[in-house]
């Protein structure tokens, strides 16, 4: 087969029109958003905090001293106060979110890599390799979410890496359902069927004609995944599965600091505060994503 | 403004037979969609495309005309591998589809252009890099591919310099429309169908686009197999008619002998609805009761005959045969078929 094109000296020299792109078009409808900006704000700070925490100059958030338990916020060189080892609360809580945030982050990512492969072949395969899939994601929906991931992480023992495991095991279902019903409407559509009639393999036709469209709804559903993860890590350290003391995170804190509720309630209250603000603002964001992403002129 | 350039893509399947040979002869082409209700109700068929026997000659253009649901589409997507073939034949320049020709190669020669314009075009891709895909994936490098791309964004009327950047959603419907035409074309089809390319359209953008398909035809050497409701736009466009009911042709004539005289029933009860100019003219009663019957269990006999003003016993008892009354007009109806017993038996 031999291709020319003749009129190549005069098309290619025009440069090509000024226009908005998908993605700049997200920005700009995201940027007249203040709610979303404000938590963006807020997450991109806290994520500096965390990844910067030992160059910040804060306290050692290891170190505590017997006199100075549980002193209440304000108090000078403890403007958080302190928790019941006498431990700088702000530092805990800054040190608290670099395992918070990674423990929140990473199995949502793992399991955002997973969930849309597979939720991808389903969708776009569909008939016995779609049944196949689907029906093992709906025997992992037969559980609470938190019970699954008690139960994994009870299964492999406490620590990190296994409750990234149990995390990621867990958020892998829900992804993968959204991912392939995101897939199989998008399937259906025209230029699906108009890259077929052109002879393209279905390899090209996922790579270059459906995954650009699946990814953005996808992964705001995963931003908002990010809060639960959170919550549900938290949980399996105030349990005991996750970290291990003298570490500081945010579930494990709240665990420790339970017996000073009637001592110092706001200081006890703080890494509840953290969890709350942190996934209040992943919440709203998502939202934000979500209609800044919802294009249909 | 750039009528004399010429572009020579990709080069379109060879004609192999002569201008007499025709370009797709489809032979008892059979569409059936299986279906089921629950897990243990039993299965039944969909009979889509039911049996079906058309040619279209080189240079033409076919129109197909039927009801919603009367397997217009379907054909149509036959025709370039879209949806399988349960029965019957493809047969493009005298080669048969499976046998002598594979599917990638008819869809070379084939190329469709899609009803809704807004969901054929890829929103995330540029217009450019939609007509430049198909000719990617046939193994043409980038930038040759994008020089074709431009080559054609001009040939369908929309300025490379100002289009070829972008995006679906900042076009217009018509020129949406142009876009998926050019497509296309960047195939080197020699049969493009029209699936109610231009029902979309406004009818001010619908006559441009009717014109620039008229000038692509005779510039690209193309046949057309044009799907639409309006008989109006069919008739403008078409040199041969094929009406269909239920998954099944019933009458295939010249578009302007079948827009004078209809010899089916069910053609006659379709042109009679007609919008009409002359207010003298308007019609008063629905040419038709009812909706179409289930294809899943159609009638027996002729299929029409549930709502046909003139159906006879024989009509719900025996198939009618194709007649041919005159030189390229048949016609499937008891009514003109004097061995079918229709003249004998009393009302």
């Amino acid at each position: 087969m031999t291709y020319t094109a003749t009129s190549t000296s005069t098309a290619l020299e025009v440069p090509a029109a000024p226009t908005v792109g998908y993605w700049a078009g997200v920005w700009r409808r995201l940027r007249r958003d203040p709610v979303s900006l404000i938590c963006a704000a807020i997450l991109l700070a806290l994520i500096f905090c965390a990844i910067f925490a030992p160059w910040l100059g804060f306290a050692d958030p290891y170190t505590g001293s017997m006199i100075a338990r549980l002193k209440p916020i304000g108090t000078p060189g403890h403007i958080l106060g302190t928790d019941e080892l006498g431990r700088d609360m702000l530092a805990r809580l800054i040190y608290g979110g670099r395992l918070t945030l990674f423990l929140g982050i990473t199995p949502v990512v793992a399991a955002f890599v997973i969930g849309t492969s597979l939720g991808l072949i389903a969708g776009y395969v569909g008939g016995w390799v779609n049944s196949m899939i689907m029906r093992v994601t709906d025997i992992f929906f037969a559980f609470p979410s938190v019970l699954l991931a008690i139960a994994i992480s009870g299964a492999l023992g406490a620590g990190v890496v296994n409750s990234l495991v149990s995390l990621t095991i867990v958020f892998i279902p829900p992804i993968t359902r959204v991912a392939e019903s995101v897939t199989a409407s998008v399937r259906k559509l025209d230029y699906v069927d108009a890259a077929r009639a052109s002879g393209a393999g279905n390899f090209t036709i996922v790579r270059v004609q459906v995954l650009g469209n699946v990814l953005g709804p996808i992964f705001v559903y995963a931003t908002s995944l990010t809060s639960v993860c959170m919550i549900i890590s938290a949980g399996l350290s105030f349990l005991g599965l996750g970290v291990k003391p003298p570490e500081p995170e945010w579930g494990l804190m709240l665990n420790t600091l339970r017996t000073a509720i009637y001592i110092n309630p706001w200081v006890a209250a703080l890494p509840g505060m953290m969890i709350f603000i942190t996934s209040l603002c992943l919440n709203l964001l998502s939202d934000g994503l979500r209609s800044a992403m919802n294009v249909r002129q | 403004m750039s009528a004399n350039k010429t572009i020579t893509t990709a080069p379109s399947l060879a004609d192999i037979g002569g201008p007499r040979q025709p370009l797709i002869t489809a032979k008892d082409l059979t569409c059936h969609f299986p279906v089921r209700a629950g897990i243990l109700a039993p299965k039944k068929v969909v009979r889509a495309v039911d049996g079906i026997d058309f040619t279209i000659a080189k240079g033409e253009t076919l129109g197909v005309v039927g009801e919603s649901g009367c397997g217009k589409s379907t054909t149509a997507r036959l025709l370039i591998g879209l949806v399988p073939i349960t029965g019957g034949k493809i047969i493009y320049d005298g080669q048969e589809l499976n046998a002598d020709l594979s599917l990638r190669d008819l869809r070379r020669g084939v190329q469709m252009v899609f009803q809704d314009s807004f969901a054929s075009l890829n929103p995330r891709m540029t217009i450019e890099e939609t007509i430049a895909f198909g000719p990617k994936v046939n193994g043409v490098p980038q930038a040759e591919a994008l020089a074709i791309a431009r080559d054609l964004l001009d040939r369908i009327g929309l300025d490379p310099a100002r289009f070829a950047g972008r995006y679906p959603h900042e076009l217009s419907g018509g020129q949406r429309q142009r876009v998926n035409i050019g497509r296309a074309l960047a195939m080197r089809p020699r049969l493009l169908i029209l699936d109610e390319a231009v029902s979309a359209l406004d009818k001010s953008v619908e006559a441009q686009v009717l014109n620039l398909l008229e000038d692509l035809r005779r510039d690209f050497d193309l046949t057309y197999m044009f799907i639409s409701h309006d008989l109006n736009v069919v008739r403008f466009i078409s040199d041969r008619l094929m009406v269909m009911y239920l998954g099944e042709v019933v009458e295939v004539g010249p578009a302007e002998a079948l827009y004078h005289k209809q010899a089916h029933p069910y053609t006659a009860a379709l042109f009679s609805a007609m919008p009409s100019m002359d207010p003298d003219a308007r019609t008063q009663v629905p040419p038709l009761a009812g909706d179409p019957p289930n294809p899943i269990d159609p009638p027996s006999g002729c299929r029409f005959h549930t709502r046909c003003p003139l159906a006879k016993s024989v009509c719900s008892s025996l198939k009618p045969r194709a007649i041919t009354l005159n030189e390229g007009h048949q016609v499937a109806c008891h009514l003109h078929d004097p061995a079918s017993g229709y003249e004998e038996v009393a009302a």
